[in-house]
């Protein structure tokens, strides 16, 4: 319990952050017409890409002999720009179709 | 970090959240998708050459080759898939992410694990990465046909308890084995084997649901590792992405009168719904051929199309737009009646009409064509089922009782086009097919409307 407590005091500012995102996210989606759920789904999956910037870390971070760090962090690398502009250029793709046509 | 950074990173997160509120309106969602994308690659670039700390120039040459392979790859898959197969490339793309967690998650085991914080965050990105990763390769391979629906007997509990075993295991492996790297393998595995067993009894028209859903939890693992760096952009990011996520994942669930838990755990398809398809209906159907329908669609003054997930696998987009385009020629009033979840995603089949150059204007949402269905002559339903089953409006003991659906029995006219008789998803009998004033066009969609279309040509 103690143990709680402390964490929660320590991590006061994160907490608030955390919470106050996840009502930004719930208030941005709420309302979206269904024509654009699949676009959506495809904007906030290229969003998750974002975990690319911690494979970066991981990969700036290695030291030139740790090659288990090295090796990892760059498939990590790959498959998180691949998520990243797979997902924005595939949600492009699809918004361009609604463009109004003349 | 430099103040820079921190700045660059704040930037990157308001570009997110207008971004995201920018996609959820049609007229300024490709800007929104821009604006999300320019932020993330300030956010990637800052990180590569903003920090304070050294880095051997060999780490950046492999950053490069990495950064290059995975843009170049994306772009190309991005571009040239169909987009039929949209579903199933958002699901791979996320897929990618999890992956990307995981092996953070993996690297960074053997770098902090001393203070119980961390390790619980770490262990908890590697969990919940492995579980999107093989989930979303499971939920892509099969919507891409090359894998069926298996149902293990009593999946449900053997689900329940392996979720159950990974949060023990993890915790373990945080309070008396932190150092383990043996462990934290095993974790893995087990981690990977869930998500296979996770997606693996969910069926196609559900895949969506979960595609959102794990998109959901990807968001999820990413702010895990973001709070292991103390990362602004990736936690605030990350948990955006999961709540705009998890509230979709509920709009989809909504418009097919599902609740979340009946997705995950599965009734439909199974054992009481296969009971519910015997009772019901019988009575005679009606068939009629390509002439006739032509006949009928070619004397209408209005006429609404209903496309359905059996036209979006028949890849019959085009040839209903030249349908559409055919009969307005002659003078017809055609609109197209859309339901929320026809197709095989909530606005697939709207990104497939546009594909084929469907005005935007002739796509007509539920509530409003319901009401113009008693003025009109003929309704043409390609590959459409359990959207315009009636049943969820009159048979309460049907399980989609309730579900909205396109009030199609009100018109003049019905031709449904299908495959056979077969149930739809809903594994549960459609009595508009036994309707008196409902004519039934056997055949694939593409060919049976490939034919309607010379037939009309020919008049």
């Amino acid at each position: 319990m103690n143990e709680l407590v402390e964490f929660i005091s320590n991590n006061l500012q994160l907490i608030y952050i955390l919470i106050l995102a996840i009502f930004i996210g719930v208030e941005l989606i709420k309302n979206v017409p269904s024509v654009l759920h699949t676009p959506l789904m495809s904007g906030a999956n290229a969003l998750s890409g974002v975990v690319i910037v911690g494979a970066l870390l991981v990969m700036l971070q290695a030291k030139p002999d740790d090659y288990l760090s090295l090796g990892l962090g760059f498939v990590a690398v790959i498959l998180g720009i691949l998520n990243v502009v797979g997902g924005f250029v595939v949600t492009d793709r699809m918004l361009q179709m609604f463009k109004k046509k003349k | 970090m430099t103040i820079t950074l921190s700045i660059i990173y704040l930037i990157t997160t308001i570009a997110f959240v207008i971004g995201l509120k920018m996609l959820g309106h049609p007229e300024t969602a490709k800007r929104g998708n821009l604006i999300s994308g320019i932020g993330m690659g300030l956010a990637i670039f800052a990180t590569i050459f903003l920090h304070d700390f050294e880095v051997p120039s060999t780490n950046y040459l492999l950053i490069g080759i990495a950064l290059l392979i995975g843009a170049i790859l994306g772009y190309l898959i991005a571009m040239k898939v169909a987009m039929t197969k949209m579903p199933e490339l958002v699901s791979l793309f996320n897929g990618f992410g999890g992956g990307s967690a995981l092996l953070i998650g993996l690297v960074e085991f053997s770098n902090f694990s001393t203070d119980v914080t961390q390790t619980s965050t770490i262990i908890a990105a590697v969990i919940i990465g492995s579980i999107t990763f093989t989930g979303s390769l499971i939920a892509w391979a099969k919507l891409n046909g090359s894998m069926k629906d298996i149902r293990l007997p009593k999946y449900n509990l053997i689900n329940n308890l392996v979720v159950l075993a990974l949060i023990a295991f993890g915790a373990y492996i945080v309070m008396y084995d932190p150092t383990s790297l043996t462990l934290i393998y095993l974790l893995l595995a087990a981690s990977l084997v869930y998500g296979v067993l996770f997606v693996i009894p969910i069926g196609g028209a559900d895949m969506p649901v979960v595609i959102s859903l794990l998109n959901s939890l990807t968001g999820i693992a990413a702010a895990i590792t973001g709070i292991l760096y103390g990362n602004m952009v990736m936690m605030v990011g990350g948990i955006l992405v999961g709540s705009a996520g998890l509230i979709l994942t509920f709009i989809m669930c909504k418009a097919m009168n599902r609740s979340l838990s009946n997705v995950v755990f599965g009734a439909f398809g199974g054992g009481d719904a296969a009971t519910a398809a015997v009772g019901k209906t019988g009575g005679t159907i009606k068939k009629t051929t390509a002439s006739d329908s032509a006949i009928l669609l070619n004397y209408a003054s209005k006429v609404v199309i209903v496309p359905g997930y059996g036209l979006a696998v028949a890849q019959a987009q085009h040839v209903i737009h030249e349908l559409e385009e055919l009969l307005t020629k002659k003078g017809v009033d055609v609109s197209y009646a859309i339901h929320p979840v026809a197709g095989r995603m909530p606005g697939h089949m709207n990104v497939l009409l546009a594909e084929s150059n469907v005005s935007y204007d002739k796509l007509i949402e539920m509530d409003n064509i319901n009401p113009q269905f008693p003025n009109t002559d003929v309704v043409l339903v390609v590959g459409a089922n359990d959207v315009v089953n009636p049943a969820a409006h009159n048979d309460p003991s049907s399980p989609i009782y309730g579900m909205p659906i396109l009030d199609v029995e009100n018109a003049k006219h019905i031709i449904v086009n299908k495959r056979s008789m077969n149930v739809g998803y809903a594994g549960i009998e459609n009595e508009l097919f036994f309707n008196q004033k409902t004519s039934m066009l056997f055949g694939d969609a593409k060919s049976a409307l490939t034919e309607l279309v010379n037939e009309l040509k020919n008049m």
